[in-house]
């Protein structure tokens, strides 16, 4: 075959174009809708106002995860929120739409469960109505987030009219350092561009550190694309993706998984592909990274000072910076070590997976978090739960101080009773630090994981390396 | 439900220049418990719009008396940045605002703005400080969005071309329902099915 060499995101979206009129956006086919109650009620009303039932309730998931309370006994923190979540149920029911209810044993943050159960496999186009949807990538699909009235053309037609996006090669290549994480790879990918950089194109995350990656830390990287700007950030598939679903409930099954594999193995990105536009980043520079700021761009070694404003040659940018660190109460040019810390966040569909609690544990374990500090542990799922506990985690976060948690968004949207106090300082290994996200008048510093817990340790912010070896921060 | 409509549009603006403004500050995550899209314009902008004890803050844009019946948001590079919620649209259309310039718009709020009859328009970076610049010397500057022609200007201004997605242009202009488009390839959206059958 003489074809034009092919990125990874054309495959795809040439392969799910269903029809393209002149001068219209293509309409798309979606292989997965997933649903949660904050972004689909009036969704469901736009289909009970003309009479429409969700047209492919098999290729449509529900779950609960934003407004559902962590702290156990499901009361949810108001009346707003039981009616949301009553909704949600009475609305999958009404359409035959599988729900991962209340007193499901695998409920949980919809891109959690999405991989979790199966549902995510390369080569698919999955939409929810929530931006963080582009950590499906991780599997090589295209992933992304919309709003309510597209959750409503998905329901109803399982299709969706969308402008094709341009798109830009994240190439990071060398090895990361002990202590620096995926999730460091991408708070410098942030830093690097900025949170529009991305702004009207797709991210295929490429080079040999992401390709070392497992597929939690792809994961955690894409997750994050839309923080720069960039609908869906995706990897190419590999055995480590194909492993991850082999077996797992909705995967396919026999020969089906044989042929799935075949075709999975075509999605690659062809040898001499072009990309509108590549960056690039060297893994073996980095050192783990923090925000200091109210946008996941504004991130630093946490090693480094923090930046001037009179270093900005751009007016309102050198605004920006002087009002995020007003917010932030830090100072320009200190250093972010240091920073005395109220509570830590480990969590959120960025870092929650039992990955994630693993690499927390071990570095927690025999050591206290500082008493002047909250620390919540929340999985990412009921299923991460119950393997996390079935290993003894559970434990090591609870005789070390922390609060171990039910599986949610909690305390990285603030809707469901887990917020900041004003003023209060997290670290937090979740997704923005934009003002007020996880609380009016909270103050939000990103981290991986290992950060997370070397800080609660300290009782400020701090570097985990030192501890890696059974140092002291 | 009618579909949005949106031929032209003459009013006053405000000014809200700060940079990557995130749906976060549009419309706080607190007020996403709604089942329908009714009173989050009271909402908008809520934690800079409102002090401690709920009484407005005199030093917003949107509290003082020149936000009074404008209809046009200037803001600031990368407006409308962070999550996919549409509350923020609804926000601001609930507010009253039909148009917001900008120098860039993330895409997912574009999008959202696009649905819901909130015109987002882009113009150059110096354009916009001279919008804001007129703005200054006018309080009751009054600014023209042209979706037909797709332009915007002010006294003083020629007309300057947006761009805008040729097909959202052409569903404001005639109101067209773009579900009821979208179903009109159910046949198309069958064959594929049926062709991608496992």
């Amino acid at each position: 075959m003489s074809q034009k060499p092919q990125t990874l995101f054309q495959k795809i979206w040439d392969s799910h174009v269903v029809a393209e009129e002149p001068g219209a956006p293509a309409v798309l086919y979606i292989d997965l809708h997933l649903v949660h109650e904050v972004t689909s009620p009036q969704a469901f009303s736009v289909l009970t106002e003309r009479g429409l039932k969700v047209r492919r309730p098999e290729r449509t998931v529900a779950t609960m995860d934003h407004s559902i309370p962590t702290k156990g006994g499901y009361e949810a923190a108001d009346e707003l929120g039981r009616i949301q979540l009553r909704l949600l149920e009475s609305n999958a029911q009404a359409n035959g739409v599988r729900i991962y209810g209340l007193n499901s044993v695998q409920r949980g943050i919809v891109h959690v469960i999405g991989p979790e159960q199966g549902f995510t496999q390369p080569g698919m186009t999955i939409v929810c109505g929530d931006s963080h949807t582009s950590t499906h990538g991780a599997f090589g699909s295209l992933g992304f987030g919309i709003g309510t009235s597209e959750v409503g053309h998905v329901l109803a037609t399982q299709c969706l009219l969308q402008r094709k996006p341009r798109t830009c090669e994240v190439r990071v290549d060398g090895t990361l350092h002990p202590g620096v994480t995926a999730k460091d790879i991408i708070l410098a990918v942030l830093a690097k561009i900025g949170v529009g950089g991305g702004t009207g194109h797709v991210f295929e995350y490429t080079g040999s550190a992401i390709r070392a990656l497992d597929m939690e830390g792809r994961m955690t990287v894409c997750n994050m694309s839309i923080e720069g700007g960039a609908r869906a950030g995706m990897v190419a598939p590999d055995d480590k993706t194909f492993n991850f679903v082999h077996g797992r409930e909705f995967a396919p099954k026999g020969a089906a998984w044989d042929r799935a594999v075949t075709c999975w193995r075509e999605l690659p990105t062809d040898t001499g592909a072009a990309y509108d536009k590549t960056v690039t980043l060297d893994a073996g520079s980095l050192e783990p990274m923090v925000t200091f700021g109210t946008n996941p761009g504004q991130g630093v070694a946490i090693t480094q000072p923090l930046p001037l404003p009179a270093s900005l040659a751009n007016a309102a940018e050198r605004a920006g910076l002087e009002k995020s660190l007003a917010y932030m109460k830090f100072e320009a040019g200190k250093p972010i070590l240091g920073q005395t810390v109220d509570v830590v966040f480990l969590g959120s569909c960025t870092n929650s997976r039992i990955g994630d609690l693993r690499a927390a544990a071990n570095l927690l374990r025999g050591r206290k978090v500082a008493k002047t500090v909250r620390m919540m542990v929340v999985p990412g799922s009921q299923s991460v739960k119950q393997a996390a506990e079935a290993e003894g985690l559970d434990k090591v976060f609870k005789e070390a101080g922390a609060d171990w948690r039910e599986a949610g968004c909690s305390m990285c949207i603030a809707m469901n009773g887990d917020q900041l106090s004003p003023g209060q300082l997290a670290v937090s290994t979740s997704n923005r630090n934009f003002e007020g996200r996880q609380g009016k008048g909270g103050r939000t510093v990103l981290a991986s994981p290992l950060t997370a817990v070397a800080s609660a340790v300290a009782g400020k912010i701090a570097d985990p390396r030192p501890l890696l070896n059974g140092g002291q921060a | 439900m009618s579909a949005p409509k949106f031929t032209s549009l003459t009013a006053r603006c405000v000014v809200l220049p700060s940079v990557d403004v995130d749906t976060d500050q549009i419309i706080p995550a607190r007020f996403l418990k709604i089942t329908d899209k009714l009173g989050l314009g009271e909402k908008l902008f809520c934690d800079w719009r409102y002090l401690d004890d709920g009484s407005p803050n005199p030093m917003f844009i949107l509290n003082q008396p020149e936000a009074k019946g404008a209809k046009i948001l200037v803001a600031g590079h990368n407006f409308g940045c962070g999550s996919s919620r549409e509350h923020a649209p609804w926000a601001l259309v609930g507010f009253g605002f039909q148009a917001v310039i900008s120098t860039m718009f993330a895409d997912i709020f574009q999008g959202n703005s696009l649905k819901n009859g909130l015109i987002p328009v882009v113009i150059r970076p110096a354009d916009h400080a001279a919008l804001i610049g007129a703005r200054g010397q006018s309080q009751n500057l009054q600014v023209t969005v042209d979706l037909q022609a797709t332009t915007v200007s002010w006294p003083g201004q020629a007309p300057l071309k947006f761009p805008i997605d040729p097909f959202s242009r052409r569903c404001l202009l005639d109101g067209v329902d773009e579900l009821g488009y979208l179903q009109q390839f159910t046949k198309q959206a069958e064959a594929y099915e049926a062709a991608h059958a496992k």
